[in-house]
């Protein structure tokens, strides 16, 4: 399954770049990108865990800049 | 500016105001620290508490954790003001930065405002206004003047002229009959339309476009690669020179304060917030300017590769000449007219849908009186004869004419030749060829002053045909008689004379050429509109057909790339030099901060200048 997610307050180009190498790492998921001047966050991933899988990559962002907010 | 941003400021503002009080106080010893803490605290809170959460997650090494330990530093060796101002001055810079970066992305999308917002619908002979993506295929909308049309469809009842220019960067407006296919994303400008929906809005023409230019930044040139290599490992390098900076002549000549003051320095420069901001957002703008010429280019990568063009190769049918055959010459012989000669062809052909005898008709644009032609019979091969006004016609090759004794003139240009009889007797002949389009011959010319070495042109006609085409738009090179196979393995051929680290970039029109599209290093598809298998195979997209274009979109190419290069050069040259001012303590904790954010605000700003694109627009018709 493949969605795409909107990043608020994403101000950090090279924390985009963090976000999607570190999203790529997570089990499951299968192509990613963060789009820094469109914010948003494009995620292929199997789709029995996806929500699963989507909750992580928020956390994750969240984690890497706190202020920047993925919408679930 | 946003929630965040407003914040921001209003911290700014008042740990500003606290600064200056601080400054101005008598204050000593522990106080003064203390006055000038709380500024410093309210500006710089969040940057130490992100520096210390990011360490706790193992992200050493971003902004936060280099100014932390920079103001941290200054606070330690007595320099209070400093550390303050420093943080303040940081937060100025990340306030403008976040500010210029948004007004940037709110350019582009307004750029690419050609999302329609809703499309009408008739329920009970009402009026509704419904989100596009639910209308169906097969549904009829109505769109007013003044409306963008939302779907794909085809115009069932009303007349009306469109605005293509959001898609085409054409200002000529287009017409649109009952049956005639319209385009979501073009602007109804007259009457009101009944269209009936083709496709859903996924897979109309605005939804593709919309996603190209998106998803182009994921196909990133060589330059933005660069770029994330490099940052990655410039700041853990400036780190660990600021370090040996502080204790290597510290232990060598003493004076530690000085060295560390200098360590400082260096750690506030290094950030590499300028390129990795800047690089992205100047190719963004580049594509998006590019879109709103009526060029869609794939990727960063295309816009790089097409400075570095070596070779262009063109296909001929529908890229050079317009596919469609017309009147291109009239030869009547003496005692007969031109006008004379066209009319009689017209009527004669008039029962015929034939393209040869629609090209005639449209180049007599009379009006046809059926009642003026008589029997008609057709001889196969040959052509025909007819009754006109009374008159025994012969209309047909030259074999026809041998075939009654006479002896038609004989014809060296390109192209399909009608020749005419009336009651025996011969009036002249006609020529019917693919026309050149008019502004070929200044694209391809145009294409030679951008530094391209070498045009070729590709065509399955015969060679007296390509040579007098090749001949007549300046061409360098043209390959005639080849079948759809043969144009790869010519392209392939092609891409072995290409110089070293140069490309060839082929241009079609999408319909059969796939295949030379994707071998080629740039496949240009162009007259695009609404045809998906252009857009699949091509990696970049013409949307109208006109071979300027090219020319235009190498133009943006080299702007966007011209001012790539500016940040690149600007942004590490005045790091560099104030890396080794800091050295040598020429530079002061101040100047440092300009360093690094006043470097990635002008970055950014000359970024945006890749969106304007008002030179390459053609001038709007005052009428």
């Amino acid at each position: 399954m493949k969605k795409t997610f909107k990043l608020l307050d994403l101000d950090c180009a090279h924390c985009a770049q963090k976000m999607e190498d570190g999203i790529r790492k997570l089990d499951g998921v299968q192509k990613v990108t963060v789009n820094f001047l469109s914010q948003k966050l494009t995620l292929e991933a199997d789709d029995d865990r996806f929500d699963e899988i989507a909750a992580q990559a928020a956390k994750l962002c969240k984690k890497i800049e706190p202020d920047c907010q993925l919408v679930l | 500016m946003t929630r965040k941003q407003k914040k921001t400021l209003a911290r700014i503002l008042v740990s500003a105001v606290l600064l200056a009080a601080a400054w101005a106080s008598p204050l000593e010893g522990i106080w003064r620290l203390a006055a000038f803490l709380v500024p410093y605290l309210i500006i710089g809170w969040d940057v130490l508490w992100k520096a210390i959460r990011n360490i706790l997650h193992g992200q050493v090494f971003d902004e936060n954790f280099l100014m932390a330990l920079a103001t941290v530093g200054a606070l330690v060796l007595g320099d209070y003001p400093e550390a303050t101002g420093v943080m303040l001055f940081y937060q100025v810079g990340e306030l403008f930065q976040s500010y210029a970066v948004g007004r940037s992305r709110r350019s582009i999308a307004a750029l690419m405002d050609i999302r329609p917002d809703y499309a009408n619908i008739r329920r009970d002979g009402q009026l509704v206004q419904v989100d596009p993506e639910e209308v169906a295929v097969g549904d009829t909308i109505v769109v007013q003047p003044g409306e963008k049309i939302p779907l794909d469809g085809v115009v069932l009842s009303g007349e009306s002229t469109l605005d293509t220019a959001a898609l085409t960067g054409e200002s000529m407006p287009r017409q649109a009959l009952p049956g005639s296919e319209v385009i979501s994303g073009c602007v109804n400008l007259s009457g009101l339309l009944e269209v009936q929906v083709t496709k859903e809005f996924g897979q109309s023409t605005v939804s593709k476009i919309l996603d190209l230019v998106e998803n182009a930044t994921a196909k990133k040139a060589k330059a933005e690669n660069f770029i994330t290599r490099f940052a990655r490992w410039y700041t853990p390098a400036v780190v660990i020179a600021a370090a040996a900076l502080a204790l290597i002549p510290s232990l060598v000549v003493g004076g530690w304060q000085i060295w560390l003051e200098r360590a400082l320095i260096f750690l506030v420069i290094s950030c590499p917030c300028a390129l990795v901001i800047s690089v992205p957002l100047s190719f963004f703008g580049g594509i998006g300017g590019a879109s709103r010429c009526g060029i869609l280019v794939k990727g960063g990568n295309y816009l790089e590769a097409l400075t570095r063009s070596d070779i262009v190769v063109f296909d001929k049918t529908g890229t050079l000449t317009k596919g469609v055959f017309a009147v291109s010459d009239i030869r009547p012989q003496p005692g007969f007219s031109k006008d004379q000669l066209l009319e009689t062809a017209a009527l004669a052909e008039s029962y015929s849908n034939h393209p040869i005898s629609q090209s005639l008709r449209a180049a007599w644009q009379g009006q046809i009186d059926t009642a003026r032609v008589g029997q008609v019979q057709e001889i196969a091969g040959q052509g025909l004869l007819a009754t006109v006004d009374g008159g025994r016609v012969a209309a047909g090759n030259a074999r026809l004419m041998e075939g009654m004794g006479l002896s038609p003139a004989a014809c060296d240009q390109p192209g399909t030749v009608v020749h005419l009889a009336l009651e025996g007797q011969y009036m002249g002949y006609i020529l019917i060829s693919d026309q050149v389009k008019p502004d070929a011959a200044d694209a391809i010319a145009a294409l030679k002053q951008q530094g391209v070495r070498k045009t070729v042109m590709l065509t399955g006609d015969n060679q007296a045909t390509g040579e007098a085409v090749a001949a007549q738009l300046g061409l360098d090179e043209v390959h005639t008689q080849l079948l759809p196979a043969d144009k790869v393995e010519r392209v392939e051929q092609l891409l072995g004379q290409c110089k070293a680290g140069r490309h060839l970039v082929f241009v079609g029109d999408g319909v059969n050429d796939a295949p030379v599209l994707s071998r080629a290093d740039i496949g240009i598809a162009m007259g695009a509109m609404g045809s998906d298998a252009a857009i699949e195979a091509a990696d970049i997209v013409l949307m109208d057909d006109s071979p300027a274009k090219i020319g235009t979109a190498l133009s943006i190419a080299r702007k966007t790339m011209r001012i790539v290069h500016q940040n690149i050069v600007f942004a590490l040259g005045v790091k560099g030099l104030f890396l080794l001012m800091g050295a040598f303590g020429a530079a002061n904790m101040w100047e440092a901060v300009f360093a690094d954010v006043g470097v990635a605000v002008i970055a950014i700003l000359n970024a945006t200048r890749a969106l304007n694109i008002s030179e390459f627009q053609p001038k709007k018709n005052t009428k």
